[in-house]
């Protein structure tokens, strides 16, 4: 077997249009390490993304990518691993795609839980719409669509995932590559799905979130010895405590995945299936209707 | 010759489940059926009934008489009378309640104490089985006609209910034998019918065979009157071969997973019906300018909005012709029988790998949820073959990368770009909903623009509508010329017949392809023709609309439409025609 770099990624890449200084290079270039120092091969993964500057992540990512509606990217690709379980399938998106428009879609996917990995850019506001509130904005937070502060409070991803049975929850933050690589690598193993919030900066529109705000005020849990994963109380009780100013690998559970559970699935992907066995099976399956 | 039945109660009586034994057990003798539901969106109380047609060859409606009423209740009788010939027998549940009739008709009251019967075998539960016991020694049939379906549906709660419902069908049988010496006149059945094999399905089972046929693995769909059905069938029919049945968290996902599968490779669809249809328009958008096939079938009921959830009607032509915002290629079928849902959804799943893009089949309550006798070969497994249109294969995408590279929107002189799948070596590319280069990528320069919005409209340029259902019976060159679309092709027939005996000169357009339009088709028809009368379960004439925008205003173009969410009786669209026809004769005699 030939061995993959990211220079296999860089070749499918296009130009970037994303402001000097975006966290979400560091995503890009994080997803593209873990993925190569797994062995996975662009034509072996599909990343999906719906609309806003996030969405935009597949474009620079080098792999396959569909890129769907503002919002939808979890229902194109859950199905697109439902399909061909052979492939790794990512799903990635900003706050206001994932927490916004597509937040249903989010729940539904962390209960279902098919086995892939969505990575959301969470830089707390509106980017390529040039600067609105987001889902994750904070009370009071001021913008252009918020003149005297955002009177919601914010969606909290973390806590909401645990809530709806996310199997995997990790935080990441754009200014430590290393350990995004870390726990991108962690939850694309991790067999369910898997949620990486990265905190990701604006540089342009969101001056109160900055890399420095994000370095002063985060707790890297997979630093602390004590903490373990696997309880998901104590997830509750750090996210909780730490007003979600976490990163780390929050909680992790192993159970059985969405196609595990489907009656009849076959190991060997959908995409390889005979198609011609129903016209074998014609007198059987017309019996059912006499 | 037809005999027709009905039972009416409350929901939640046993009403289907008593129409359906009564259905299938004469299906199985050999008589042709077509069995109506009038039900309500909700699950206790109310008015349900089920109408069964019973003939000894196949017919496409409910009919409009009934000859028979089995009344759980006053309101059954207060619903259905209308309907009911003269002459006719209302057996109805004595003792539950006193029946009053209008004073002037002529009806056979026949007074069965069902609900006591059921009762003194251990419950009322049963009643809907004394009705099946009288109805069988009213229409001729045997005290035993039924055994073998109670076993069939209630063998699974033990021997002793099977037992106790069989029971009460032989006390009904005996207590509506010595009350009357009314009797119905069943049809012979014809000897060849007995030889067929026949099955009986709706069009949503249809549908679902179809889909397994064509190669659907994966249905994402999200629950919705009248196009539930359809996930049931599947769930019998897909997990044998892999294929999952997902329930997705609303429309709007349903879809996008449908085209996520499709675009993995898998053929997938999602069911819906309007209100549903209204959440997929995004995802339209997204298929026509990704490229991705995608199959969606709407099962029509009365909207807008919430509408009438249980009722019929065609009212969504326009939303799934012209619904998205941009402009985008599609196709829209609308099945007009059982069998034209078989195929249809199969064609739907070749035109949408060929075209790459949505396929939306368009069928209605009335045909979704309305079982019918079908003879197995009109139901060929092997008349459609499976078509995947311009998919690479590892081979070819590897080839391709070696010359150059694999563009996923090259331009092509057919418009159609050849499709890799995610996972081929050398095939890498980008899917997208941004208008884009060759390449896939984003871009909104005029070159563009105009390139690949051109490719996109090339590639439609070999299909033909005229190829996929365009139906004309009847005179060349008639005085009348009836146009319908979808689940009407039976009464529209059956007035073109009886016009027909009548010496008066008639043909019959019935589409089955709303877009592309089938215009060719459709002016030289018109054309043709002295009157027009364009037949439709809608309102605002949907058809008619269409005709006038691709084929032309015509002057002689006239409009029967129904939207009571009921499906037509023969007799409206005969009397509409008998006026058409007097129109045009007093307009002639005044030319």
């Amino acid at each position: 077997m030939s061995t993959v770099t990211v220079k296999d990624y860089r070749a499918n890449a296009q130009a970037s249009t994303w402001c000097p200084g975006c966290g979400d290079f560091a995503v890009v270039a994080a997803m593209q390490r873990a993925l190569v120092n797994l062995g996975l091969k662009p034509h072996q993964v599909v990343a999906v993304t719906g609309i806003g500057c996030s969405g935009k992540f597949n474009y620079y990512l080098g792999a396959n990518a569909f890129n769907s509606m503002h919002g939808r990217s979890l229902p194109v690709a859950q199905a697109i691993k439902i399909a061909n379980r052979d492939l790794v399938v990512i799903a990635a998106g900003g706050d206001g795609d994932g927490y916004g428009i597509g937040v249903g879609h989010f729940i539904h996917a962390c209960r279902r839980n098919v086995d892939i990995t969505y990575v959301v850019m969470d830089n707390h506001i509106y980017g390529l719409t040039t600067g609105q509130t987001s889902p994750t904005s904070r009370k009071g937070f001021k913008t252009k669509t918020t003149p005297y502060g955002a009177a919601e409070h914010p969606i909290r991803p973390l806590p909401l995932a645990l809530a709806s049975g996310c199997g995997f929850v990790a935080q990441g933050f754009s200014g430590d590559v290393k350990h995004l690589q870390s726990l991108f690598e962690a939850a694309i193993q991790h067999k369910g799905f898997a949620l990486v919030n990265v905190l990701s900066p604006c540089v342009t529109f969101n001056k109160e979130q900055t890399y420095d705000w994000w370095r002063e005020n985060l707790v890297n849990l997979d630093e602390r010895e004590d903490y373990d994963p696997a309880d998901r109380s104590a997830a509750y009780k750090v996210v909780n405590e730490l007003n979600s100013l976490v990163t780390g690998i929050i909680y992790r559970e192993e159970r059985s995945d969405y196609q595990d559970e489907l009656p009849n699935y076959d190991p060997q992907p959908l995409i390889y299936q005979d198609l011609s066995r129903p016209i074998q099976d014609r007198d059987e399956l017309l019996a059912a209707f006499m | 010759m037809d005999f027709t039945w009905k039972i009416g109660g409350a929901q939640g009586e046993g009403i289907d489940s008593a129409g359906e034994i009564f259905a299938l057990t004469l299906h199985r003798m050999g008589y042709y059926i077509y069995a109506y539901r009038h039900f309500m969106s909700l699950i206790k109380g109310g008015h349900t009934n089920y109408k069964v047609r019973v003939s000894s060859k196949q017919f496409r409606h409910r009919g409009d008489k009934l000859d028979m009423l089995v009344a759980f209740d006053q309101r059954s009788i207060d619903e259905n009378l209308h309907e009911l010939k003269n002459g006719g027998a209302v057996l109805y549940n004595a003792g539950a309640f006193e029946p009053k009739f209008p004073g002037d008709v002529d009806v056979v009251p026949i007074g069965v104490p069902m609900q006591q019967i059921a009762k003194d075998h251990g419950s009322i539960v049963m009643t809907n089985m004394a009705a099946m016991g009288a109805s069988a020694a009213l229409v001729g049939l045997e005290p035993d006609a039924f055994d073998a379906f109670i076993a069939e549906r209630y063998g699974k709660h033990g021997a002793e209910v099977v037992e106790a419902n069989r029971k009460v069908v032989r006390a009904g049988y005996e207590a509506a034998s010595q009350v009357t010496t009314w009797r119905a006149t069943l049809p012979e059945i014809p000897e060849e019918n007995k030889r067929k094999k026949r099955v009986f399905m709706h069009g949503n089972d249809a549908i679902a065979l179809g889909a397994v046929v064509a190669g659907c693995r994966v249905v994402a769909a999200y629950p919705i009157t009248p196009a539930t059905d359809i996930l049931y069938s599947l769930l019998k029919l897909l997990p044998k071969y892999g294929g999952v049945v997902l329930q997705a968290e609303d429309e709007m996902a349903a879809c996008q997973m449908a085209v996520g599968c499709n675009y993995a490779g898998v053929r997938a669809m999602t069911s819906t019906s309007g209100p549903g249809f209204s959440l997929m328009t995004e995802t339209l958008g997204l298929a026509g300018v990704s490229e991705t096939p995608v199959v969606i079938v709407d099962v029509q009921r009365a909207g807008p909005s919430t509408g009438m959830p249980t009722k019929t009607e065609q009212g969504d032509a326009f939303q799934a012709i012209f619904s998205s915002h941009g402009e985008i290629q599609r196709i829209v079928l609308a099945p007009a029988t059982v069998e034209d849902c078989f195929y249809d959804i199969q064609r739907a799943f070749n035109l949408a790998d060929k075209y790459q893009c949505p396929v939306i089949v368009l069928t209605d309550l009335a045909l979704g949820l309305s079982k019918q006798s079908v003879d197995v070969d009109d139901i060929d497994f092997e008349r459609i073959s499976i078509d995947r249109g311009e998919l690479l294969t590892e081979e070819q995408v590897k080839e391709i990368a070696a010359n150059g590279g694999y563009k996923r929107y090259a331009i092509t002189e057919s418009g159609i770009s050849p499709r890799a799948l995610p996972g081929q070596e050398g095939g890498v590319h980008i899917a997208i909903s941004y208008e884009h280069t060759e390449e896939g990528h984003e871009d909104e320069t005029p070159f563009h623009r105009v390139s690949q919005t051109e490719k996109r409209i090339r590639k439609m340029s070999t299909f033909d509508p005229e190829e996929f259902g365009v139906r004309l019976s009847g005179d060349r060159k008639p005085e009348l010329l009836l146009i319908g679309w979808g689940s009407t092709i039976g009464q529209i027939d059956e007035v073109r017949q009886a016009l027909a005996a009548e010496g008066r000169s008639v043909a019959h357009l019935h589409l089955s392809v709303l877009y592309p339009f089938p215009t060719r088709a459709v002016r030289e028809a018109i054309e043709s023709a002295g009157s027009v009368l364009v037949v439709e379960n809608n309102a605002f004439g949907q058809l008619q609309q269409l005709i006038q925008l691709h084929v032309g205003h015509y002057d002689h173009m006239h409009s029967c439409r129904k939207f009571s969410g009921e499906p037509f009786n023969v007799s409206e669209i005969l009397s509409r025609a008998n006026e058409v026809l007097a129109e045009s004769k007093s307009v002639k005699e005044v030319g």
